[in-house]
Formats: C-alpha cells, structure tokens, sequence
C-alpha cells in the first residue's frame, strides 16, 4: 500500500510500504477513505518531538471502512461499518478509561518502558505520534491496523460526507476540549491564541458553548477572516499589541479564559524578542519548545482566571513566570484530548446543523501530493488552513 | 536506508518500507542541508586542529582566530539544518565576507604560503556562490508569496448562521472534573462568600 512515511527532519515521503496485519484479536483494519494533514504533526515534521524514526507511517486524522476484525470484536465492530479513528487509542477497561480521561489510557501505550522512563508514567498510544506514545503506524496511508479497535472507533451513519466528521478523530474534539475545560460563563470573554485549525474549532466551540465574546489572535489575514466568519474578535499581533487590545476589550480586567491553540513552536518575530531567545535555545537543543503564548497568556490573564492548553508541548520550557501564575491564582488545564469523552454528543451536533466542521478544509489532494502539502501546510503557502488527503 | 534499521522497533504487522518515493525535500533544502553538514564539518575541524589551517595559509599565530571560526561555522552549520534555514544560508554568506577578508589579509608578498591562500580565495569564493545561489533557492521554495490571500469570509462553519449558533450547546453539562475554580464558577443564588465556603 502507499502511505506517507517519516525519512528524518522535513522529509515525508509518499512510500510503498507492507500492508498492515491484525496482530491482536481485538485489533481491525480500516480502509482509510479520507485522512488529515494535523497541525501537530508539523512538529514531527520539524523533528522537535523526539523518538520518530526512519520509517514511521505519519498521520492521527482518519477515517474510513472497516475491511477485516480481530476474533474478539465482541460484537462492537464489524467488516463493513463506516468508522472515524480516534487519534488516541483506548483499551477502555482501564481506571482512566472508565473515568473518561481516555488520553492516558493505561494500556494501550505498547511502549510503557520508554514512555515511564520520559513522563514518569505513560500516556495512551496515539496513531503516528513517536514511540514514546506506542510508536502505531499512522493514518496517512491506504491502510491501518486499528488496536483495541472494539473501543478505539467512532460509528458514523451513511449519507453523512466524510468531510463533515472526519475530524471528529482529533480537531474538533480538541477544540471543544479546550472550550470546555474553561467552563464557560455567560459573561466570559475566551481569548484564543492562533486560528490554525485547532483554534478555528475553538472559536466555534467557545460561541456554541455561550461566551460573552471570543477573541482571535494570530497574524496571518485568511485565519483571521476565517476566525472573525465563525464570530470573533480579531487581533492581528503584526499591527497591535495583544496586551492592549484584550485589555481595551475587556475593561482593562483581561479575559477570563484563555486558550493556547499554538504550543510549541510560537511565531518568531523581532517584535516579540522573546522569541528570538527561545528560537535561539531551540536550535541549540537548550529547549525543545518556545513557550511566547503561555507567557502572554499568564500576564494578560484576568486573575482567578483559566488557562487552557490544547497546543502540543514536547518537552522543556524556559522563562515561565510562575509568579504571575501563582499570584492570580490560575487554573491551567491541558492534556491531550479525551476524544471518544466527547463525541457522541459532537456527532449529533452535526447531525442537527449546529456546526459543520468542514468549514476549515481548504485543500483536498491525492496521497502522492502530501509530501508537497506538508510543505504548503507549513509554509503556510496557498491561504493553505487545513489539507485532507484521498488515498 | 535508516529505517531498515529502525525496523527492529516495528512489531510483524507494522508497515514496513518497501519503495521509497518522492521527498518533501526539495532541491534547495537539500542543498542547505549539505552546506550545513560542510559548516559542522569545517567548523569541528577549525576547532580540533587550527594549527593545520594556519601552517597551510602561512598565518602561525592566529590559531585563536581559526578556534573563533570555528566556533561560528558550527553556528551556520546548526542554524542551516533548522527549519530556519534561510537563516543559516545568509550567515553563511555573511561568514564567507569574513573568510574572503581575512584570506586577503594574508595574501602579503611575504607570505610563502600565498599560493595556497590564493586556491583557498578562490573555493571560499566559489562556496560563497553556491551559498547565495542556496539561500535564494530556499527563501523562493518556501516564503509566502505576496498577493491577496483568499477569501473565508464565509467560512463560518455554522449552517444556521453566528447568531443562531451563539449558546446553541446550552444543554452541554461541563463535567464536575472540568468546572473553574470558585472565584469563577457558575453563579448560583448564593452569596458570593457562600458559594466560596461550599467549596
């Protein structure tokens, strides 16, 4: 089968690879009929989240046909149904598992020696994210072999376009994830740092879920139309301060949530030295990520604030000032998204027309193009927001 | 070839390369990367063994200097490799201004090696050229062409439109393990400081 294989920094190639294999009776495969292009997997891409090697199957944003099942499916999965692939996989019997906190699913991480040693106890496995979650051939292929497939899928009807669900598999889910670890009031303005796709899925989240007003920072003008069409605010940071403005919008109190939809690699600009400083120190592997956002977000902040954090992290962050943090009395919520803890409740939303995810895809290509859309997506060339692949 | 190695790491039923096809790379970043790699190469040798720099282009004495370039093209090198390579490239170029001074400085008559500073001008020259042509190749690959980006001004991913969809998910109950804190937590009927004891 053909499918897009990590080759080392900023080499993706469209390989022939073997065709995935059950190996474990409650494993399946799935035909891939639409598949994603993740704005954290520009982070591998980078190469700035260790342990990806040679030969990796990149790719967490899938979907498609249920073509062959493990013995044990207990009735859950069958050849034929039509399936989005959660980006973490879930064994769905374990403490964390029966809790809903799914991205620390205690077994499903097949490489737990590693990830103990790095994270102090492991997370769940995820599809294409290195082996220190697993180390599971992604996605961006013909073909996936799905583990724990009986618990690790999200049944979708017929008659529905893939593109309206497929990024029930992570973005939409992280998104709304993100909106909702703020617990919206009323009365709360949500600040969202970027409007890459994770963040134009935060804005929506955050107006359906009933904000006074949600705010959009970033810098490039088609993901500020973007962000502003789904109903925010918009603050361009090349032309104004981000401090003053959200202080102008807010009555000088700031806002009450804040989102970090960047993470780990903030825009570098002389007009944020800080970034400068951090881009310096990353490129010298003194630290992994440039933490800009999580600082504007901890100063700006209204005290007794929110601060919630969907963008990836990869490793160690330098200058957090934790004064602030503790002084306001923030709350900050992260992790990876409890994917299957939301979805139910986002399919239907779809299904009654509340939102169409959709909205964000801005380039469809053949597999063969994904090695060019990596570097498109990237380079942010073309208006390019979000790419979805056909195998 | 590396990940026939890294196979040792993939369980039987992974996907395992078979061909490989068109990279990502194109032929400007792989050119960056190679000048990298020869910065790293040059700037590790200036760094170990200076003295065979400066017996070769007749400049004993300036073993120091050699440890400094050394030192700077380990810089370019690093910087060339990153994403920000364009960066790497131009400090190359820049580095190369300096390499072409301070070989010019030892062209004097008197140098008995000025045969060999000659040949080493003319490969920092020729380096230098291939380091703009590089630069320019990578800066043309991947800046954001200038124009008017396309319009989304209707994207706005709401079939019934913003105001409908304002607290359309009014009936979504965040869960107890996801509420703020009190301070900002949902109000109640309670006074402020009640509300503040229950918790």
């Amino acid at each position: 089968m053909r499918a897009l294989v990590w080759h080392g920094k900023e080499d993706i190639r469209c390989d022939t690879v073997t065709d995935p294999e059950i190996e474990q009776p409650r494993d399946a495969i799935v035909k891939v009929t639409s598949c994603a292009i993740c704005g954290s997997d520009l982070h591998l891409f980078h190469n700035f989240i260790p342990a990806m090697l040679p030969g990796d199957v990149m790719g967490h944003e899938m979907m498609g046909e249920v073509v062959e099942v493990g013995p044990e499916m207990r009735g859950k999965l069958k050849k034929g149904d039509r399936v989005v692939v959660p980006f973490t996989i879930i064994c769905g019997e374990c403490d964390q598992c029966q809790r809903g906190n799914f991205s620390v699913c205690q077994r499903s991480n097949r490489k737990k020696y590693l990830a103990d040693k790095v994270f102090g106890h492991a997370t769940a496995g995820l599809f294409g994210y290195t082996h220190l979650t697993g180390g599971y051939p992604g996605g961006q292929a013909e073909y996936l072999r799905v583990p724990f497939a009986d618990a690790t899928h999200i049944k979708v009807p017929d008659g529905i376009p893939d593109e309206k669900v497929l990024f029930l598999g992570d973005i939409f889910p992280t998104g709304w994830q993100a909106a909702v670890q703020c617990d919206i009031q009323p009365t709360d303005t949500v600040a969202i740092w970027g409007c890459g796709p994770v963040g134009q899925m935060a804005i929506r989240s955050a107006i359906l879920l009933g904000a006074k007003q949600v705010i959009a920072i970033d810098h490039l003008p088609e993901r500020l139309e973007m962000a502003e069409a789904g109903g925010a605010i918009t603050i361009n940071f090349d032309e104004e301060s981000v401090v003053e403005r959200l202080n102008e919008l807010t009555g000088g109190e700031g806002p009450e949530k804040c989102i970090d939809a960047i993470g780990m690699e903030a825009h570098v600009s002389p007009s944020m030295p800080d970034t400068i400083y951090d881009r310096a120190k990353q490129m010298l592997g003194a630290e992994s990520d440039r933490p800009h956002v999580l600082r504007e977000m901890i100063y700006v902040c209204r005290p007794a604030g929110v601060i919630s954090i969907p963008g990836v992290y990869g490793g160690l962050v330098d200058k957090i000032p934790m004064g602030q943090l503790m002084n306001k009395g923030l709350t900050i919520r992260t992790g990876q998204t409890h994917v299957n803890r939301w979805t139910d409740d986002l399919l239907r939303r779809i299904e009654e027309g509340q939102i169409d995810p959709s909205f964000v895809i801005t380039h469809t290509v053949g597999l063969d193009e994904g090695p060019e859309m990596y570097k498109v997506f990237r380079d942010k060339q073309d208006s390019c927001i979000k790419v979805v692949l056909k195998p | 070839m590396a990940y026939y190695i890294s196979n040792i790491a993939r369980s039987k039923g992974d996907p395992k390369v078979l061909h490989s096809g068109p990279s990502s790379l194109g032929a400007a970043d792989r050119m960056a990367k190679a000048l990298g790699w020869f910065s790293i190469g040059l700037g590790v040798a200036e760094l170990v063994a200076p003295e065979r720099f400066t017996r070769a282009l007749g400049m004993e004495g300036k073993e120091a200097l050699v440890r400094a370039y050394g030192v700077r093209e380990l810089g370019h090198g690093i910087a060339s490799l990153s994403p920000d390579k364009h960066l790497g490239l131009w400090s190359r170029v820049a580095g190369d201004g300096l390499d072409i001074a301070t070989l010019l400085a030892a062209m004097r008559h008197d140098n008995p090696k000025r045969d060999n500073v000659g040949i080493a001008l003319v490969a920092v020259l020729g380096v230098t050229l291939l380091d703009i042509i590089g630069a320019q190749g990578v800066a043309a690959r991947h800046s954001r062409p200038r124009g008017r980006p396309r319009s989304y001004r209707d994207r706005t991913g709401f079939p019934q439109g913003v105001q409908a969809a304002r607290g359309a998910a009014n009936d979504f109950q965040v869960p107890p393990d996801m509420r703020a804190a009190p301070a900002l937590a949902a109000e109640s009927d309670r006074a402020p400081l009640e509300r503040a004891r229950a918790h």
